[in-house]
C-alpha cells in the first residue's frame, strides 16, 4: 500500500506537468497533512486554498488561472526538502509556499534557494530560516520580536517599572523571547529585578516564585509554553503575587486555562492574529474562511493565507514569471494590508509587522491592542 | 526571613512527595537488590488511573476528603497490580539471572509504560480534577501554611509510619527482613521469598499511587513522562539516604527536596538540579553507602 503511495506521488508530479496548460501559473506548496503536527499544516494549507481560490474567482493573474500543487512532508525533514525538489525540477512551480515547522524549512529552502525559485514560509519563526539566501521569505515575525512587543506592551500601555523574568532554559525559544525582553525593557527605562530560570517538565515553581515574591514586581514575564505557565500562575497566585503575568505565543492553547483555571485569568501574551479585531480584512477573511472550510481560523491558517496572498501579489506585479523577478517584488512588499497586519519586508526578508496581545479570559482570548514594531 | 520560612515550608511539602516515591525504590532494593527503574512509571500510571475513575464519576466528584481517600484507594490498586504483574512478567523470569539482566528489564519496562502511555493517554498533558480546596490554614508574619502542603505532610507520615509498623511490628515484616538478609536461608525456615517478593511490590507500589494522587492534587497537570524526573529525584534520594533503609529514603528525600528549594533561593535557579546532585556525589564519596546505609562486608 505504501509502495504504491509512493509510485503514485512519483507519477502524479509527471502528469500533472505533462498536463500543464499555458494559461496556468503553478504555485508549489509543501506541509505536513500528516504526522504528529498535522494540525497545523492542516491549518496553513486550508489558508493558502482560500487565498488562491480568491485569486482565481477574480479573474486569476495575468489572465492566467492559479494552480496549486500540494504535497505532504509528512512532519519529517527529508520529505521535505524531497517535496521542494520534486515541486521545483519536476513540477516547474514559479514559487513555494513553505511549511510551518522552522525546522523543516531549514531542510527545504535551500533546494529553493539553489534552483533561485522564491521560498515563503507562513510560520517558521526561527531567525536562521531566512539566513539562508537571498529567495527565502517569511510573513510571521521572528521569535525576539515578540520579546520586544511585549516589553513595549509592558513598560508604555501597563506602565510597569520592575519586571521579573522566569525563563525555560530548555527552550531555544523562551530563552530568545526573554533575552530580547529583558534588553528592549531596560531599554524603555525599567528594571529587571529578578532573571530566573525552570526547565520544561518541572512541576514545582514555588522556589523561583518565593524568590520573586522577596523582589515585589510590577509584572513576571514567562515566556513559556502554556503547560507550564498554567501551572506557575496557581502556584504564584497560592504564594499571594497579584502582579500580572506576560508570554509569547507559546500560551495559545485552551489547556492553559484547564491547567490554571481562574489564576491565569487577566494575564497578557502576544500573539500572532486575533479572532476579535475589528480589521474588515479580518473580519472578511473569517467569513470567508468559515464559508469554505466550516470552522474558525487559527492562527496559522492566517499565516498560510497571508503568505499566500503576498505571494500572488507579487507575481501579479513581477514583469515576468521568472524567480528573480517574482524574488525581486517580494522584497518590496511594503504595507501589505495582511490578515496577520500590516506586513512590510525588512532587508533579512522577514516580516516587519504589528502583534497582538490578548488577555486571558476563560477560554476565551480577548483582544487588547496590536503593538507596532 | 519570612521568605527562608516559606521556602522552609515548599521544600518541605516537595521532600515529602519524593520520599513516597523513594521508598517504593528503597523496598524493592532492600529485597531484591535491584533497581526498579519502572517504579516511577507505576506512579504515572496510578495518576492516571486517578483521573479517570474521577472523569468517570464526573458530577458527582465533590472535593472533599471523601475523594481523597477514594482517589487514592483507586490509585493505590491500580499501581499495586501493575507492580505485581511487572514482578511476575518481566522480573520473576530473570530472578536466576544475573543483576545487569534484571537492570536492564527494568529500564525497558520503564520505557514500555512510558511511551505506551502516550499511545493510550495520549502524549498532550492532562488536567488532574480538583480533589480538595486549598486554601490557607494559618499566616503568620506573611508566611503562609497551605492545607495542600499540610495533607501531603500527613498522608506522607501516615503513609511511612505504616510502613515502618508493617516492617517492624508484623510477622510479613519478619518475613521481608529474613528475605532481605538472606533468601535462600529464610525459604528453609518456611518462608516463600516470591509471595514475600510479591508484598514487597503490593506495598511499594501502593506507595507510589498515594504519591501520584498527592502529585496530580498539588500540581494539576499529568503526562504520560511526569515520571521521569520526579522518579530520577526519588531514586537520588533514596541513595542519597542509604538504599534499603526506610529512615534514610525519607531523610534523603527531605535533603533533595529542601537543597533543590535552597539552591534555587539563594544560589541560581539554572543549576538547580546541578547542585542537586552535587551534593549526592559529595555524600557518597564520604558516606558510599548513604547517611543511614549500614556498611557490610562482602562475604567471599
Amino acid at each position: 500500500m505504501k509502495r504504491l503511495f509512493i509510485a503514485l506521488l512519483l507519477v502524479f508530479p509527471l502528469l500533472s506537468s505533462c498536463t500543464k496548460k499555458e494559461n496556468e501559473i503553478l504555485i508549489g506548496e509543501y506541509d505536513s497533512l500528516t504526522g504528529s503536527d498535522a494540525t497545523f499544516g492542516l491549518s496553513s494549507n486550508k489558508g493558502v486554498r482560500l487565498a488562491i481560490d480568491e485569486v482565481n474567482n477574480s479573474g486569476g493573474i495575468k489572465g492566467k488561472k492559479i494552480a496549486l500543487i500540494t504535497l505532504d512532508d509528512q512532519g519529517k525533514n527529508e520529505e521535505a526538502a524531497a517535496a521542494v525538489t520534486r515541486l521545483i525540477t519536476q513540477n516547474n512551480v514559479v514559487a513555494v509556499i513553505g511549511g510551518v515547522a522552522s525546522g523543516r524549512s531549514k531542510a527545504a529552502a535551500p533546494i529553493a534557494q539553489t534552483h533561485k525559485i522564491p521560498f515563503v514560509s507562513p510560520a517558521s519563526t526561527n531567525p536562521d530560516v531566512t539566513k539562508i539566501g537571498d529567495y527565502v521569505f517569511r510573513v510571521c515575525f521572528i521569535d525576539p520580536f515578540q520579546g520586544l512587543v511585549m516589553a513595549k506592551f509592558a513598560s508604555e500601555n501597563l506602565k510597569l517599572k520592575k519586571v521579573a523574568v522566569l525563563r525555560d532554559v530548555k527552550n531555544d525559544y523562551s530563552v530568545g523571547l526573554a533575552d530580547v525582553f529583558v534588553k528592549e525593557f531596560k531599554k524603555a527605562g525599567g528594571t529587571i529585578v529578578a532573571d530566573l530560570s525552570y526547565q520544561a517538565g518541572d512541576i514545582d515553581f514555588k522556589a523561583q516564585l518565593t524568590q520573586i515574591r522577596a523582589q515585589s514586581p510590577d509584572g513576571i514575564y514567562i515566556p513559556g509554553y502554556y503547560t507550564e505557565v498554567g501551572l506557575i500562575a496557581q502556584q504564584a497566585k497560592q504564594l499571594g503575587i497579584k502582579a500580572p503575568l506576560m508570554g509569547g505565543d507559546g500560551w495559545d492553547s485552551d489547556k492553559l486555562f484547564e491547567i490554571g483555571k481562574d489564576a491565569v485569568n487577566g494575564n497578557y501574551y502576544s500573539n500572532h492574529y486575533t479572532t476579535e479585531s475589528t480589521d474588515p480584512a479580518v473580519t472578511e477573511f473569517i467569513k470567508k474562511f468559515k464559508a469554505k472550510h466550516n470552522e474558525t481560523p487559527d492562527a496559522l491558517a492566517a499565516l498560510g493565507y497571508d503568505a499566500a496572498k503576498i505571494l500572488l501579489a507579487a507575481i501579479e506585479k513581477s514583469p515576468d514569471l521568472s524567480g528573480a523577478a517574482i524574488r525581486a517584488e517580494l522584497a518590496n512588499t511594503k504595507d501589505f494590508p495582511g490578515v496577520t497586519g500590516k506586513i512590510s519586508m525588512n532587508e533579512n526578508r522577514d516580516a516587519v509587522k504589528s502583534a497582538a496581545i490578548i488577555q486571558v479570559d476563560g477560554v476565551n482570548r480577548k483582544f487588547i491592542t496590536t503593538v507596532a514594531p | 526571613m519570612q521568605d527562608f520560612i516559606q521556602h522552609l515550608i515548599n521544600g518541605i511539602s516537595l521532600g515529602s512527595i519524593y520520599a513516597l516515591i523513594a521508598l517504593g525504590y528503597t523496598m524493592v532494593y532492600g529485597i531484591l537488590k535491584m533497581i526498579n527503574f519502572a517504579h516511577a512509571d507505576v506512579y504515572m500510571v496510578g495518576a492516571f488511573a486517578a483521573y479517570y475513575v474521577a472523569r468517570l464519576m464526573g458530577a458527582d466528584l465533590q472535593p472533599g476528603i471523601g475523594t481523597l481517600i477514594l482517589l487514592l484507594v483507586v490509585a493505590m490498586f491500580c499501581c499495586s497490580l501493575l507492580g505485581v504483574a511487572i514482578e511476575r512478567l518481566a522480573y520473576r523470569p530473570l530472578r536466576r539471572s544475573p543483576k545487569l539482566n534484571v537492570l536492564i528489564t527494568a529500564i525497558g519496562v520503564s520505557l514500555f509504560l512510558q511511551y505506551g502511555g502516550q499511545l493510550v493517554f495520549g502524549a498532550d498533558p492532562k488536567v488532574f480534577p480538583e480533589v480538595m480546596q486549598d486554601f490557607v490554614l494559618f499566616e503568620l508574619a506573611g508566611v503562609q501554611l497551605k492545607s495542600f502542603d499540610v495533607t501531603v505532610l500527613i498522608v506522607s507520615i501516615i503513609a511511612m509510619l505504616g510502613l515502618q509498623f508493617i516492617i517492624y511490628q508484623t510477622k510479613l515484616g519478619k518475613a521481608m527482613r529474613s528475605v532481605s538478609a538472606n533468601a535462600s536461608v529464610a525459604s528453609l525456615l518456611g518462608v516463600n521469598p516470591d509471595r514475600i517478593i510479591t508484598m514487597t511490590f503490593v506495598i511499594g507500589s501502593a506507595l507510589a499511587g498515594v504519591g501520584s494522587v498527592l502529585v496530580g492534587m498539588k500540581y494539576p497537570k499529568i503526562d504520560p513522562l511526569m515520571g521521569m524526573m520526579i522518579g530520577l529525584k526519588a531514586f537520588v534520594a533514596a541513595v542519597l539516604g542509604g538504599i534499603g533503609s526506610v529512615g534514610g529514603a525519607v531523610l534523603g528525600a527531605l535533603i533533595m527536596g529542601l537543597s533543590e528549594e535552597m539552591v534555587v533561593a539563594y544560589l541560581s535557579s539554572t543549576y538547580r538540579d546541578a547542585f542537586a546532585f552535587g551534593i549526592l556525589i559529595l555524600i557518597l564519596i564520604f558516606r558510599p553507602a548513604g547517611l543511614l546505609g549500614k556498611y557490610t562486608t562482602e562475604k567471599v
